[in-house]
């Protein structure tokens, strides 16, 4: 008895978290017709309560092939997320990834002073930093250029800790090992610290993605043009007429994060714990 | 040994000029504002602080945020808590679970929209599914049950972060620990109470901490589905911020970032106190 509770209460959270992917997924293959008898009760004026269905009665690809052929601003707006994130993960391998090694492995002066103010400065929400960003943006003359979201995304300090937290766990001895066969700083970074941290960094990675491709505070206050914006702010006025298209752009939309997700989920899991509980 | 140690600036020098270009010095330049006058320029002593905390607008988010996060918080943990033991026990696609409570985390802000407002309006699935059980709905986004929205979104969308940490402290139980206790004579609530939550303060008091800080991301739902000014009661510190920011008031904003990261500061060190010192 206690155990069929258990498990009915476990699936009902499970449903309520699938519940929102299912909707899309149905919706992005339902006709315009069938999606607004639904639901027109809310974007229309008729009577009665919105409802869905669990399957399509007469599934159809149009809102896809609208989607992919004739929707530029959809397009633009993907490619800018895209363009965005993967510039904002290279940068944060680039110049977080050395500095997570240079804070697990070496104790210089001044080391611990650094750890705390990434800490700090990681666990800053944006709406308080986001007039100082502003101002070195205005200062550097960014504002309403791309680079006013990947530039300080590059800098985000959370990457980096949790890259320590797994560089931190390399064996000393391995290391000490590889000196004494004549190894450089470099070389043990680049052949030791990275092939021995690299869950760590694909952790970091992963929910790296997951916040730029939901960045949303950060486009939308330093961003003016829209043709600069990313997929996170694309919202269409819904209608009768593209309800369908609507669902299938925010699936769409949806896709990228799904994937990184499902292929990455041991990763993720790992990240964190990495970053909260220590091992 | 001593260049070897210096070495290791190098890997972070590039990292610490982007950081201090980015976010420290000009943090410091709002923390000067903070006490200037308006246009940047000029003494103002606490006025800006005074003008902050006195400001209606200011003091009802301050208010609404302090209720949110005195609601949310505890029910998250206790939710959390509850489905980490429940997926302890050894169930049946207990790991494709855990994975599917992560999910809402993947899912942008913006492809739920949609979805919440089909759920939440006066005439949406909601009210629908209520009118059949035979109860009256409810206007979810216009009232003050809108409040109650923003609750189960933030519980929706952080529960699986809270599972995975909790799940992870669990585990760090040793399982002799119990048997011991068996042998004893332990019976279930008495285990739970005496090793199972005592073993969790160290995790709890991080998953607190960091529950908190998400609790601030809750914001993206709120505009997305309710724009600059919502419903009175989900008016939260993140819409007086973006508020001030798109009139510009430097000085207030100025002064509120410091008030707020004042506060994000000493939960820091709370953090690191659950750490322990030795990560330090």
């Amino acid at each position: 008895m206690r155990r069929v509770f258990g498990t009915a209460v476990s699936m009902v959270f499970v449903l309520l978290c699938l519940a929102p992917v299912l909707f899309l997924v149905i919706g992005s293959f339902m006709g315009n017709d069938e999606i607004y008898r639904h639901i027109a009760p809310v974007i229309g004026n008729a009577e009665g309560y919105a409802g869905w269905t669990p399957l399509p009665m007469y599934p159809t690809f149009q809102h896809l092939v609208e989607l992919l052929l004739d929707s530029p601003e959809f397009f633009h707006m993907f490619w800018n997320s895209v363009k965005t994130t993967v510039c904002i993960m290279g940068g944060q391998l680039l110049f977080g990834m050395p500095a997570a090694w240079g804070l697990a492995r070496y104790s210089f002066p001044g080391r611990r002073l650094i750890y705390m103010l990434y800490i700090v400065l990681m666990m800053m929400p944006f709406q308080v930093v986001m007039l100082s960003e502003y101002l070195v943006l205005d200062r550097l003359s960014l504002l309403d250029t791309a680079g006013a979201v990947i530039l300080p995304g590059i800098f985000a300090t959370f990457p980096v800790f949790l890259m320590y937290r797994f560089f931190r766990g390399v064996p000393d001895s391995i290391l000490e090992a590889a000196r004494i066969d004549g190894a450089g700083e470099l070389q043990l970074f680049f052949l030791m610290g990275i092939p021995l941290g690299s869950s760590g960094i694909i952790s970091a990675m992963v929910l790296s993605f997951l916040e730029c491709w939901n960045m949303i505070e950060q486009p939308m206050v330093f961003l003016k043009t829209k043709s600069l914006w990313t997929l996170s702010l694309y919202l269409p006025e819904i209608n009768g007429s593209n309800a369908g298209f609507c669902i299938c752009a925010s699936f769409a939309a949806l896709l990228p994060a799904a994937l990184v997700f499902l292929s990455g989920q041991d990763y993720l899991e790992a990240g964190i714990v990495a970053s909260a509980v220590k091992e | 040994m001593r260049s070897r140690k210096k070495k290791g600036l190098w890997f972070i020098l590039p990292s610490l000029a982007g950081v201090s270009i980015f976010y420290l010095i000009p943090f410091c330049d709002v923390v000067r504002r903070s006490f200037a006058r308006s246009m940047g320029v000029g003494f103002a002593g606490l006025d800006n602080y005074r003008k902050v905390l006195t400001n209606s607008a200011f003091l009802l988010a301050a208010k609404n945020t302090l209720r949110f996060v005195a609601v949310c918080l505890p029910l998250l943990l206790l939710l959390s808590l509850l489905l980490a033991l429940l997926l302890q026990r050894r169930v049946w696609g207990r790991h494709v679970m855990k994975s599917t409570y992560l999910l809402p985390m993947a899912i942008p802000a913006a492809s739920v929209v949609l979805l919440w407002r089909l759920l939440f309006d006066r005439q949406g699935m909601l009210n629908g599914l209520l009118e059949r059980l035979n109860m009256t709905g409810v206007d979810w986004m216009n009232t003050g049950m809108a409040f109650c929205v923003l609750i189960f979104t933030y519980l929706w969308k952080n529960l699986g972060y809270d599972i995975i940490l909790w799940s992870a402290g669990l585990s760090g139980i040793s399982e002799s620990i119990y048997d011991a206790a068996r042998v004893d004579g332990a019976g279930r609530w008495q285990n739970f109470w005496y090793i199972t939550l005592p073993n969790l303060k160290q995790v709890g008091a991080a998953i607190v901490v960091l529950s908190f800080l998400n609790s601030f991301k809750v914001f993206r739902e709120a505009y997305l589905v309710a724009g600059n000014y919502p419903q009175e009661d989900i008016y939260l510190l993140q819409h007086v911020f973006n508020n001030w920011f798109r009139d510009l008031s430097v000085d207030k904003m100025a002064a509120g970032s410091c008030l707020l990261s004042g506060i994000v500061l000493g939960l820091v060190i709370l953090l690191q106190k659950s750490w322990g010192k030795e990560d330090w």
